[in-house]
């Protein structure tokens, strides 16, 4: 944030904090390593406060839950800071020297009375204020979120609203606080740190600054690339459909299962001339391609580098030897070079990593030696005398300010797209479960004893009304295609609210039901918000 | 918290049983029914967490009422306090005295252990169907046993001595005997004409304050008060009183640590989890006087700057615990107390004598020692810096308060001042508690108690060690039997005559080190176990290379003296090798 795409904190602070906000995570199962951080904060005083539709054994964790309508995010934050700003609670001094738009900002949220936020969020009133006090009051706090934050098509807002928190309370850039995205896989951080978004060049370059184009363009040879941003990922959809895009090579994506409105997904990709999938088993993306390149697992097949969510590079080494056929990412990439024309020769990890390095100056002090010496470096580490950064934007506490101040964004409200309706009235929200990933790519293999068949969560008081047992089959619908599926009772539901993971699309395609509806800013799918149905099945006859 | 519950609802008197305890709950995520608030809004976290400690209080509640702790009923619990249930039941199965199972409301509990041995405690239990306990404190009368009946109004009495005819009578639902356990007092030896401290046992009805003040109760805690906490540590200091519990630790040293501590709150532990086999002068403390308990602890607290105390009481002293109890409640209505005093009862775990394991007990966790350092004056219950003494030693706070430390000083030897209780049992005319000057030699105690053909006497329970007749001119202090490499321990003192079988006694000490270590750390684990199976094949099966089987058991014994975490691994070897050293069980 602030023009850098990294959680602001180290887990260390986690440990060393008075309040965090986990936000639209449950942590507890889909970051269990960051949940042990926390749960180290907690043990030695943290108050945790869980903002979740669901009451996750994340929430069981927190002092208070707060137990939002799906969507309703922005809400919450603007009337949350309504309240701070009303007690005189926020940090006048820091808003005044280090950010830019407050009154804006303050403007917008003076709307977001403690009445309108109960009625948006269903949570009571007297809730919303004391935690937005609590947080306020602390020496340090932080806010940490996931995908209950993102996968909505306003994410951007939804991220705002929570900078904005930050920003109003003085929480970013100190000690112990912080604004902190957490990262699924070990390396999500780390392919959007390498230029694996659309506008960027590795270390968060910007693509589309002339400087920039030239540096790299140099840097190679005088090679010929896009000076424009690409698309994003639903952008390539809608590219698809337009019969804009007609050739994809897909690395380590299972879209056939992992996008909204998985009907439609499978049919552009279906549709492609060219496809290939490159990945460590035949996944339902790859059984649709036209070439497979099979490849060696990241974890342990190859060498390189990973990035967690508090931006820690770390390497990876190879243990095992990748099964006959299966290549190493690099290698494949190199080769397909080669074949294009343009000779990059067989380039190790290591090289891989140098070339980086002279060319993003946030990764250019982490030589491998010092990587192994100091068990990882966080960027920012700009030569090889710097220790890394453990948190970001210490800069907006010089006097004055360093670079850019950071800037409030006023954002409103706007509850999710598939609205419900007397034919489709209840909530579907999407998530996923401790001991699974994703669409089982890489989990489905392996077996837990936690693991159960792919069910419809509903409340059992909704399992009543509908005349279902616990464990029956039902028909699920939304507005885009419907699955069987049997429901399981799960007491942590409120009434109205169901959840499905999508972790055995084998079993039940949950993306069937998901919107497409998406942030046009992130290019990330409404997966947290669906309108269903449910009915019983007619008997056999 | 990771709480998923499998075991099925809990029954209504299970509900009950924890409601009792808690009140009803709140809402859906305490365990209630759903209430429209549930649905956008819960509290939890510390504010549940909190109440941990009060798992074990509610796991009686459930087995009193219920006789077992069924999964429902420990999921309901969990839910209630927010633990993981697989904790939970780490927790339940630890200690002895909590069933996993259903059985009958009556419970019968037959002590087995060395001195009810000795008074044909294996022919009462092979006679009925009891449930074998290990001792039960009430050697001064054996053979022992303990009588429970679950239900809405749970009961549970003391029977010893018992018999055959008696145990099997209470089985079918006979009447329970009369509860007059403390009385007629056993002889006591008091020295130099001044009170000692059995002076009050059966001079007033352990029940009534009154009772209790018109013998001069609580004036020691009125002169403390006057004295301050700073003279009351110095004159406990000048005493040079060490601990009763076993350790030895002089107490004004402990006083001070705990006094200077900066970090609060300060916690006051009594350790009155008395379990040393043979060992019984708690229980008869506080069945006789409980309100000098009370006051001895609220001098304690007083000169320390504690906040809160506890006294853990075993569960094996259901008379003792009710009379702590009654006594709290009146010396607080009488507005005596300026601290609040709980009295926690333990759940079959020797282990918990142990004063960190005793910590972890009462914060409702297994009952697994700590590593030391850290001490407990610095972080003990709850983290907190925390005193922890046994009942006896309090006893002898409240002589010098009144009297001054010089006083107190003036009686014993140089290095072992005061007075000592020792609990006389086994082959003696006249079991019972002993009150004599430290110093005294044993044979003058064992002449009060009346022994004759002595074989071996063990000195200071299961961890202490076994003295042959020619050793009986050691004096009863700290350094005389250190002298001779023995401990006067818990002041268990069990005589053997000629009849007695050495071989029989020396298994039931390693099986009884078996039992109660708490598994937690390998040497104690695995020593207690391989000792008592060397020992097996030594005595009884008479197998093996000898020679072999010594040396092992000495390396053994010396792997858990060096490695084990608490001093029952430590100790777990030492009667067992001065049995083999001192006694002819090897010979024929």
């Amino acid at each position: 944030m602030f023009g850098a795409g990294g959680g602001t904190s180290s887990y260390r602070e986690a440990e060393e904090t008075n309040v965090i906000i986990l936000w639209g995570s449950n942590a507890r199962e889909t970051h269990p390593i960051f949940f042990h951080h926390l749960l180290r904060g907690v043990r030695s005083g943290a108050r945790l406060i869980a903002v979740d539709p669901r009451r996750t054994s994340s929430a069981e964790w927190a002092d208070v839950w707060l137990g939002i309508d799906v969507g309703s995010d922005i809400a919450l934050a603007n009337a949350m800071a309504r309240e701070i700003i009303h007690a005189g609670l926020h940090d006048k001094e820091f808003i005044a020297r280090a950010t830019t738009g407050y009154e804006d900002f303050a403007r917008c949220v003076e709307a977001y009375t403690l009445e309108r936020a109960e009625a948006e969020t269903g949570v009571p009133a007297a809730a919303i204020k004391e935690v937005a006090l609590d947080f306020a009051r602390a020496e340090r706090g932080m806010i940490c979120w996931t995908l209950g934050i993102t996968e909505h098509h306003n994410a951007t807002d939804n991220v705002l609203a929570l900078i904005n928190l930050g920003l109003l309370t003085g929480k970013v850039g100190r000690y112990g606080c912080g604004l902190n995205p957490l990262r699924g896989q070990n390396n999500v951080q780390g392919g959007g740190d390498m230029g694996a978004i659309p506008a960027r060049m590795p270390g968060f370059q910007d693509l589309e600054d002339p400087a920039i184009h030239d540096k790299f363009a140099k840097a190679w040879g005088g090679a010929k690339f896009p000076d424009r941003k690409g698309w994003h990922l639903s952008e390539m959809f809608e590219a698809m459909e337009r019969g804009e895009l007609r050739s994809a090579y897909i690395v380590g994506e299972n879209p056939a299962r992992s996008e909204a409105d998985q009907t439609r997904a499978v049919r552009l990709l279906s549709g492609l001339e060219h496809l290939v999938v490159q990945d460590i088993f035949l996944t339902q993306t790859a059984e649709l391609a036209h070439v497979v390149l099979p490849a060696a697992a990241g974890w342990a097949e190859s060498e390189g580098t990973v990035t967690n969510s508090e931006r820690r590079v770390q390497r990876v080494r190879r243990a095992l030897e990748p099964p006959a056929g299966a290549r190493d990412d690099i290698d494949i990439i190199s080769d397909i070079a080669q074949r294009l024309g343009s000779d990059w020769g067989n380039p190790t990890a290591e090289e891989v990593w140098d070339e980086c390095r002279s060319l993003s100056p946030m990764h250019a002090g982490m030589a491998y030696r010092r990587l192994d010496e100091l068990g990882g470096i966080q960027w920012p580490c700009p030569d090889e005398s710097h220790p890394g950064t453990q948190f970001l934007h210490a800069r907006l506490w010089k006097d004055p300010v360093e670079g850019p101040r950071a800037p409030f964004f006023a954002v409103e409200h706007d509850p999710p797209v598939d609205r419900l309706s007397e034919e489709f009235p209840i909530r579907l929200t999407t998530g996923r479960r401790l001991d699974s990933f994703n669409t089982g790519v890489q989990t489905g293999e392996y077996t837990s004893p936690l693991r159960k068949r792919e069910a419809l969560l509903i409340s059992p008081e909704d399992g009543a009304r509908l005349g279902v047992e616990d464990g029956e089959s039902v028909r699920v619908s939304s507005r885009r295609g419907s699955v069987e599926v049997s429901v399981r009772f799960e007491p942590t539901l409120r009434p109205g609210l169901a959840f499905m993971t999508l972790h055995f699309p084998d079993q039940v395609s949950t993306n069937v039901l998901t919107i497409d509806a998406t942030d046009p800013k992130s290019g990330t799918a409404e997966f947290k918000a669906s309108a269903i149905r449910i009915d019983k099945l007619a008997p056999v006859s | 918290m990771d709480i998923r519950t499998t075991g099925g609802p809990p029954t209504a008197d299970e509900v009950a049983a924890v409601d009792g305890l808690l009140g009803t709950p709140d809402s859906l995520w305490e365990g209630g029914r759903r209430r429209p608030a549930d649905d956008h809004f819960a509290r939890g976290g510390r504010a549940v967490r909190s109440q941990r400690h009060l798992l074990l209080p509610l796991l009686h509640a459930i087995q009193d009422r219920t006789g077992w702790v069924s999964r429902g009923a420990l999921e309901y619990a969990c839910r209630r306090l927010s633990i993981p249930p697989a904790e939970a039941y780490g927790v339940v199965s630890f200690y002895a005295r909590f069933a996993l199972k259903p059985r009958g409301a009556l419970t019968l509990r037959v002590c087995d252990d060395i001195v009810c041995k000795l008074a044909g405690a294996d022919e009462i239990c092979a006679a009925v169907d009891a449930e074998r306990s290990p001792c039960l404190g009430l050697c001064d009368r054996a053979p022992a046993a303990l009588v429970e009946r679950s239900g809405s109004s749970y009961e549970e009495r003391q029977i010893a001595p018992v018999t055959v005819a008696q145990a099997a009578d209470t089985l079918r639902g006979g009447e329970w005997p009369d509860q007059t356990l403390s009385t007629p007092l056993s002889p006591t030896l008091s020295p130099g004409g001044r009170g000692g401290l059995l002076r009050r046992v059966a001079a007033y009805d352990p029940e009534r304050l009154d009772g209790y003040r018109a013998l001069g109760g609580f004036a020691a805690l009125m002169r403390a008060r006057e004295m301050g906490s700073e003279a009351v540590i110095r004159e406990v200091t000048e005493a040079r009183l060490l601990g009763r519990g076993g350790a030895a630790f002089p107490t004004g040293r402990k006083w001070e640590s705990v006094a200077k501590a900066t970090e609060r709150p300060h916690y006051l532990v009594c350790n009155a989890d008395e379990s040393e086999p043979g060992t019984f002068k708690d229980r008869v403390l506080m069945e006789a006087d409980p309100f000098a308990v009370v006051e001895g602890m609220a001098i304690a607290a007083f000169a320390t700057g504690c906040e809160k105390g506890y006294i853990y009481i075993r569960a094996e002293y259901p008379l003792a615990r009710a009379r702590v109890e009654n006594a709290v409640a009146q010396a607080r209505g009488a507005g005596l107390l300026d601290i609040e005093i709980e009295v926690r009862r333990g759940a079959g775990a020797y282990i918990c004598g142990e004063e960190t394991a005793l910590f972890n007990s009462i914060e409702g966790k297994r009952g697994e020692p700590r590593n030391k350092p850290p001490f407990p004056v610095e972080v003990g219950l709850f983290g907190k810096p925390t005193l922890v003494n046994n009942v006896e030693t309090l006893f002898n706070v409240l002589n010098i308060v009144s009297e001054g430390g010089a006083a107190f000083a003036s009686v014993g030897t140089k290095d072992s001042t005061g007075t000592r209780l020792f609990c006389v049992s086994g082959h003696v005319e006249r079991p019972g508690l002993y009150e004599v000057a430290m110093g005294t030699p044993l044979r003058e105690l064992l002449a009060l108690a009346g022994a004759q053909d002595i074989q071996a006497v063990l000195l200071g329970g299961a961890a202490g060690s076994f003295l042959t007749p020619e050793q009986v001119d050691v004096p009863l202090s700290f350094e005389g039997t250190r002298a001779i490499g023995a401990t006067l321990g818990s002041g268990a003192v069990i005589v053997f005559d000629e009849t007695a079988d050495m071989k029989q006694v020396l298994l039931r000490i390693a099986r009884f080190f078996r039992d109660e270590s708490c598994g937690q750390c390998v040497p104690c684990r695995v020593g207690t176990k391989r000792q008592e199976e060397i020992l097996e094949r030594m005595l009884v099966e008479r197998n093996g290379d000898r020679s072999a089987d010594v040396m092992l058991l000495s390396d053994i014994a010396q792997a858990m003296r060096d490695a084990s975490i608490c001093g029952l691994g430590q100790t777990a070897a030492n009667a067992i090798a001065s049995g083999l050293t001192q006694l002819k069980v090897l010979n024929g």
